[in-house]
C-alpha cells in the first residue's frame, strides 16, 4: 500500500516542527520583536547557522546520497553571495550617490550618477568603470535570478565535463577542489571585476529599508529558516522517491546502475546542479547577514569543512547534516570566539582559541574511524530497539548504508 | 731674515723651472694663472685643455691634487705647488715638475685652490685620458667604469687614444667595446656611427640597448605643414590606432593650434554659475538632468557670450584636417636612426630568443619543484591509491625540521646535510604512525581516507602554528647556493634552483632504484597489483603498505627542506603545494613515476607560459592553469601516461 510522503518520513515532520519552534523561540527572545534576551549579533549568528545547515543539506544530498564527495560547494555558496551582494552594494551606493549629487545646483545626468557609483565601488581597486559582469546589478529581479543561474550553469558545465569523462571518487573530489581554488584565485585579482580581495562589503544594510539591524536580523532569520525548511522538504521528497533510489544505487554501485539502463551521468548531473543551486541560495541569505564577502570565503578549506560537518553529523540522513552543521559551526564560534574557558594543566594552559582546530581535526579523525554514522547514528541506537533486521551483514562496503535501508 | 732667505730660494726655483720650459708644467700653469685662480665652469676649459694637451706625465698628479684641493699657490710669485700639511700650521710644498720638496711655508704665504664641483667634473674628464693609460690596472678599470656610467662626447678621443697602448687583453676588449658605444652616441661622423651601430647590432648587453635607445626616441608634434629639415619617424593620421582623434586634438591644444574643448565638468560649473530664477539660459533646471537639456542651456549661454563656445565634432575635424601630425627623432641624422632601428630590431629578436631560453629554464625549475613536492604523493596516492591530504603538512614538517636543525647547528652547510636525513626520519616516523593508526582501517573507504587525513592536516597545521607561531621562520641556504648562474644580461638562473633540479633528478633515480632493484620495491609492486596474492606469496602486505607510506612521507619531508630554502617556512606552507601536487599526479597518470615527471613538466611549463603571456598577474596564471587541467582531464582521464591492462587495477 502506498503510504503518504509524511508517513514514510516522520523525521521531516519532526524536523519542521523543531525548526519552527526554534524560529519562534528566537523571535520571542530577540531584541527586535521580543524581550531582548538574545543580542542582535547572536540572532545573526543563528541565522547564518541556518544557512550553513541548508548548504549542509545540499552537501548531504550530493555526498551522502549520490556519493559524490564535492569539495567545491562552498564556491557555489560564495557565488550566490556575490550575486546578491552586487545588487545590495550597487543599490545602496546608488542611493547614497544620488542623495549627495542632489545637493548640487544642477540635477545630475544618468551618466554622472553611474560614474559616481563606479567611483565609489571600484575606487578601492583603482578603477571607476563598471565591469561587464555588473550589467544587471541595478535590477533586483535579474540579480536574484543570477543567484541561482550563475552557480547553476557553472555546476552544470563543470559536472557535465567531469561526469561525461567518468571522473569519479577521489579524482572528482580533487577536481572540484581545484575548481574552487581556481575560482577563489580568480576573484582575488583586482581586475576580476568583484573588487579583488576587498570583496563586497556593507551588505548588512538593505537599501531603502530604514528598520534597525535588530529587526532586519530577525527578518533574515525567518527567511533562512523558511529556506532551510523548504530545502529540507525538497531534499527529503527527492530522496524518498524513485529518483532517490536510483541516486543511492549510483552511490553504492555505479556500474550496476548503468547496466540496469539508467543514465547515470544525467542523474549525477541533476543532483550536482540542484545542490549547487541550493548552496547558492544559502549563500545569498548568508552574506547579507555576515555583511561582507571576499574570495577568502571560497578557499578550498571552506568546502572541506562542509564535508567535515556533514560527516560529523552523519551523512546519508538529512537531519544528520543539519545537526552536524549547527553543532560544529556553533561550537566553532564558541571556541574561536574566546568564550570557552581555558584549561589549566599546571605546566601548560590550553587556550581553546589555539587548540580548537587541533581538537576538531582529531575528533574528526576519530568520528571517521569509529563512528562513520556520525551524531545521527545515535538516533539509530534508539530506533534499533524497535526494529531489528535480524539479518546477515550486508557486505564489505563500510561506507554504504545498505544496512540501514534494509531495515526500513 | 728667514723670510728673505726663503724668498731667495723660491726665486731660485722659479729660475730653474723657467729654464726647463719644454718639459715643464709650471709655465703652462702660469700662462693660465688667472683662469685657474678664479676658476669657474665656464672659463676654466682652455686652461684644463692646455694642461692635458701638454702631454706631460706630471699633469696627472697636478690635476689630481687640484681636484683634491691639495694645490696651493705661493702668493709671493704666483707659482702652483702640491701642498701637504706640515708642522704647526705650515704647509710643505712640492713642485709638480721635479717632484722635489720646495720647502715649508706658513699658511698666510699661500693660497689654497678650491675648485667648485663643476670645475672638478671638468678636471675629472681631463684626468680620464691619464687614468686610461695608468700603469695601475685597477685604476684603468675604474676609469672605464666611470666612462660607462656617464658617457660624454669629450671622453671619446682620449679613450680611442688609449686603446693602441693597452697591453692587457681583457681591458683592451672592454675599451674597444666602450669605444664603439661612445662612437654610436657621440661621434661627429655619421658614417662612423652607422658602422659602430652595425658592429654592435648583435650584442645582448644592456649597455648597447642603453646607447641605442636614446637615438630612436621620438616626440609627437603637430604643425601646419611637415617641416623640411626634421628627421621624421612617421606621419600620423588622426583617428588611427596610434593617434585617436581626442589625443590629436589635445596635441593641437597643447601647441596652441586650437581652442581647448570644454569638459563635462566645466559645462556643469558654467551652468551652475549662470542659474537665473530656476532657469539656465532659458532651460528649466529639471531638464538639465539630461545631456540634451544641458547642451541646449550651454549653447544659449554661449550665444549670450557668457561662456566660451562649445567645440563641436565638426570644429574638431576641421582643426585636425588643417594640421599634420608626425613623430620626429631627437637625433637629426636619418641614417643613424635607421641603423639604430634595425639594430634594435635585431637585438630584440635575439633578446626574445634568449628570453625563451630563460623562460624554459624557469619552467624546468618550477617543474622540478612540483615534481619534488609530488613525488611523495606519487608513491602514496599513485602506488597505494591512498589519498593523503596531510601530504602538504609533511612538506611543512620537513621545512620546520630544517629550521630547528639550523637553530642547533649554526653552520648552514652542515645543518642542511644534517637536516635532510632528519627531515626524512621525522616524516617517515609520522607517516608510519599515521598509516598504522588511521589509514590502515580505511583502505576500503577511499573517500573517508581523504577526510580523515584532512582532519590530521588541520590538526598538524594548528599544532605547527601553536609551536612555531604564525610568523614565517627563515631557513637559510648555505652561502655557496647564493647568487645565480649568469649566462648573459637576459639569461640567468639561481644556484638554489639548480640545486633543486639536481635534487629532483636524484629522487627520480632513487625512486626508480627502490622500485626496480630492491626487495622492498618488488614487494611494493606485488602488493599494489594484488594484495591477497602477494600475501599468499609470503609478503606481509600490512608491513609493505606501512613502509611504502613511510617512504612517501619521508620524501615529502626532504622536499620540505628544499622548498623551505627558497620559500618562507610557515604553518600553511603545505597548502600552497597540495593542490598542485595532486594535479601533478593526476595529470601525469597515477601509479607511474614517469607520469608524475611528465605532469610536473607540463604544469611547470604551462604555468610559466601563462605567466609570460600575462606577466602582470600570477594569480590569473594559476586560475587558467587549473581550468586547463580540468579540460585536459576530459581528454585523458587517466593522465598523460596511463597504465594499461592489469596494472591499471580495473
Amino acid at each position: 500500500m502506498e503510504r503518504s510522503f509524511i508517513a514514510r518520513n516522520p523525521s521531516v515532520l519532526i524536523f519542521l516542527a523543531i525548526l519552527s519552534l526554534f524560529t519562534f523561540g528566537v523571535t520571542v527572545l530577540s531584541e527586535g520583536f521580543g524581550i531582548g534576551l538574545i543580542s542582535t549579533s547572536f540572532v545573526k549568528t543563528l541565522g547564518k547557522t541556518l544557512c550553513l545547515c541548508l548548504i549542509a543539506v545540499a552537501m548531504d544530498l550530493v555526498w551522502g546520497f549520490a556519493g559524490i564527495l564535492s569539495l567545491g560547494h562552498f564556491a557555489f555558496f560564495g557565488l550566490g553571495g556575490y550575486m546578491i551582494g552586487m545588487w545590495l552594494m550597487y543599490e545602496r551606493t546608488r542611493l547614497i550617490v544620488a542623495e549627495s549629487l542632489a545637493q548640487g545646483d544642477i540635477p545630475p545626468t544618468a551618466a554622472e550618477v553611474t560614474d559616481a557609483i563606479g567611483n565609489q565601488i571600484f575606487g578601492v581597486v583603482g578603477s571607476s568603470e563598471f565591469p561587464l559582469i555588473w550589467a544587471f546589478a541595478d535590477s533586483l529581479a535579474l540579480q536574484l535570478a543570477l543567484v541561482v543561474l550563475v552557480p547553476g550553469v557553472l555546476a552544470l558545465l563543470f559536472g557535465w565535463l567531469a561526469f561525461r569523462s567518468r571522473v569519479t571518487g577521489v579524482y572528482l573530489s580533487i577536481l572540484t577542489q581545484a575548481m574552487t581554488l581556481a575560482l577563489a584565485l580568480y576573484l582575488f585579482q583586482n581586475d576580476s571585476g568583484l573588487r579583488g580581495n576587498n570583496g563586497l562589503s556593507g551588505l548588512q544594510n538593505l537599501p531603502g529599508v530604514s528598520a534597525p539591524q535588530s529587526v532586519v536580523s530577525v527578518w533574515f532569520l525567518w527567511a533562512s529558516a523558511a529556506a532551510l525548511g523548504l530545502g529540507f522538504l525538497l531534499a527529503a521528497w527527492l530522496v524518498s522517491g524513485k529518483f532517490g533510489s536510483v541516486v543511492r544505487g549510483i552511490r553504492d554501485n555505479e556500474a550496476r546502475v548503468r547496466f540496469l539502463g539508467y543514465s547515470v551521468e544525467v542523474y549525477k548531473l541533476a543532483v550536482f546542479t540542484l545542490t549547487a543551486c541550493i548552496a547558492a541560495i544559502a549563500g545569498a541569505l548568508y552574506y547579507p547577514q555576515a555583511g561582507i564577502i571576499n574570495p577568502e570565503e571560497m578557499a578550498p578549506i571552506a568546502s572541506i569543512y562542509l564535508a567535515v560537518w556533514v560527516a560529523i553529523g552523519g551523512r546519508g540522513r538529512l537531519y544528520g547534516a543539519v545537526i552536524g552543521a549547527a553543532f560544529v559551526s556553533l561550537l566553532s564560534t564558541w571556541f574561536t570566539g574566546g568564550q570557552a574557558p581555558d584549561v589549566s594543566l599546571g605546566f601548560y594552559t590550553i587556550k581553546w582559541v589555539d587548540w580548537w582546530q587541533v581538537l576538531l581535526g582529531v575528533s574528526f579523525v576519530l568520528v571517521t574511524l569509529f563512528a562513520p554514522q556520525g551524531i545521527g547514528g545515535l538516533f539509530d541506537l534508539w530506533a534499533r530497539r524497535r526494529a531489528d533486521r535480524h539479518g546477515a551483514d550486508l557486505g564489505p562496503d563500510d561506507g554504504a548504508l545498505r544496512e540501514k535501508e534494509a531495515s526500513q | 731674515m728667514l723670510r728673505l732667505f726663503l724668498a731667495g730660494l723660491a726665486l731660485l726655483c722659479a729660475c730653474m723651472t723657467a729654464s726647463a720650459q719644454e718639459t715643464a708644467l709650471q709655465p703652462v700653469l702660469q700662462a693660465h694663472q688667472a683662469a685657474i685662480l678664479k676658476s669657474s665652469r665656464k672659463t676654466i676649459q682652455p686652461a684644463i685643455d692646455a694642461i692635458a694637451a701638454s702631454g706631460l706625465p706630471q699633469a696627472q698628479t697636478m690635476l689630481e691634487s687640484w681636484a683634491a684641493k691639495d694645490m696651493w699657490m705661493r702668493k709671493a710669485d704666483g707659482y702652483f705647488f702640491a701642498g701637504a700639511k706640515g708642522e704647526g700650521g705650515s704647509y710643505v710644498l712640492t713642485d709638480f715638475d721635479s717632484g722635489e720638496t720646495v720647502g715649508s711655508f706658513d699658511k698666510s704665504a699661500l693660497k689654497q685652490l678650491k675648485p667648485n664641483s663643476g670645475v672638478r667634473a671638468l678636471i675629472a674628464t681631463a684626468l680620464v685620458q691619464f687614468q686610461l693609460s695608468d700603469p695601475d690596472r685597477a685604476k684603468r678599470l675604474a676609469a672605464l667604469e666611470s666612462i660607462a656610467r656617464d658617457p660624454e662626447a669629450s671622453l671619446l678621443a682620449p679613450l680611442r687614444a688609449s686603446i693602441g697602448g693597452e697591453a692587457d687583453a681583457q681591458i683592451k676588449a672592454q675599451k674597444q667595446r666602450l669605444e664603439r658605444l661612445l662612437t654610436i652616441g657621440y661621434d661627429a661622423d655619421t658614417a662612423a656611427r652607422v658602422a659602430a651601430i652595425a658592429d654592435m647590432s648583435g650584442d645582448l648587453g644592456l649597455d648597447v640597448r642603453a646607447a641605442l635607445n636614446p637615438l630612436v626616441v621620438t616626440t609627437r608634434q603637430a604643425a601646419k605643414s611637415l617641416p623640411e629639415d626634421a628627421n621624421l619617424a612617421a606621419v600620423l593620421t588622426p583617428g588611427s590606432d596610434e593617434l585617436p582623434k581626442d589625443q590629436a586634438y589635445d596635441l593641437l591644444v597643447e601647441n596652441n593650434l586650437a581652442v581647448p574643448r570644454v569638459s563635462a565638468d566645466a559645462i556643469r560649473v558654467a551652468l551652475a554659475d549662470n542659474i537665473e530664477g530656476g532657469r539656465v539660459g532659458g532651460v528649466p533646471l529639471a531638464q538639465l538632468s539630461a545631456e540634451d537639456g544641458r547642451s541646449r542651456a550651454y549653447a544659449a549661454l554661449a550665444a549670450e557670450g557668457k561662456v566660451p563656445p562649445l567645440v563641436t565634432t565638426a570644429d574638431m575635424d576641421a582643426a585636425l584636417g588643417a594640421h599634420v601630425f608626425f613623430d620626429t627623432y631627437a637625433e637629426p641624422a636619418a641614417e643613424v636612426t635607421a641603423a639604430a632601428e634595425t639594430a634594435l630590431d635585431q637585438i630584440a629578436l635575439k633578446v626574445g630568443m634568449n628570453q625563451t631560453l630563460d623562460l624554459t629554464l624557469d619552467a624546468v625549475s618550477l617543474a622540478s619543484i612540483y615534481f619534488l613536492a609530488a613525488i611523495g604523493l606519487a608513491i602514496t596516492f599513485g602506488v597505494m591509491g591512498v589519498i593523503n591530504m596531510a601530504h602538504g603538512e609533511f612538506i611543512m614538517m620537513g621545512a620546520y625540521t630544517g629550521y630547528v636543525v639550523q637553530q642547533i647547528i649554526p653552520d648552514h652547510t652542515l645543518s642542511i646535510i644534517v637536516a635532510i636525513p632528519m627531515a626524512f626520519a621525522v616524516t617517515f616516523a609520522m607517516g608510519v604512525a599515521m598509516e598504522r593508526l588511521v589509514i590502515r582501517w580505511l583502505y576500503a573507504r577511499p573517500l573517508e581516507t581523504l577526510l580523515a587525513t584532512f582532519g590530521i592536516s588541520i590538526a598538524l597545521q594548528q599544532l605547527a602554528k601553536n609551536i612555531f607561531g604564525t610568523q614565517a621562520r627563515p631557513l637559510t641556504a648555505p652561502g655557496w647556493l647564493d647568487g645565480a648562474w649568469v649566462l648573459n644580461d637576459v639569461v640567468s638562473i639561481s644556484y638554489i634552483r639548480i640545486a633543486i633540479f639536481v635534487l629532483a633528478l636524484t629522487f627520480l633515480g632513487l625512486f626508480l632504484f627502490i622500485m626496480k632493484r630492491t626487495r622492498l620495491g618488488l614487494e611494493m609492486r606485488a602488493v599494489t597489483q594484488n594484495p591477497r596474492m602477494a600475501g599468499s606469496m609470503g609478503i606481509n602486505p600490512g608491513r609493505v603498505n606501512m613502509l611504502t607510506f613511510g617512504l612517501g612521507s619521508g620524501i615529502a619531508g626532504i622536499a620540505g627542506v628544499a622548498i623551505g630554502l627558497f620559500a618562507k617556512v610557515t604553518s600553511d606552507l603545505g597548502n600552497d603545494y597540495i593542490v598542485q601536487s595532486f594535479m601533478t599526479v593526476v595529470v601525469g597518470g597515477v601509479g607511474n613515476i614517469w607520469g608524475a615527471l611528465a605532469g610536473a613538466g607540463m604544469i611547470g611549463f604551462l604555468q610559466k607560459g601563462i605567466e609570460w603571456a600575462n606577466p602582470s598577474n600570477t594569480l590569473a596564471a594559476q586560475t587558467y592553469m587549473i581550468i586547463f587541467i580540468i579540460i585536459f582531464i576530459q581528454f585523458r582521464p587517466r593522465g598523460i601516461i596511463a597504465l594499461k591492462g592489469r596494472a591499471a587495477g580495473d
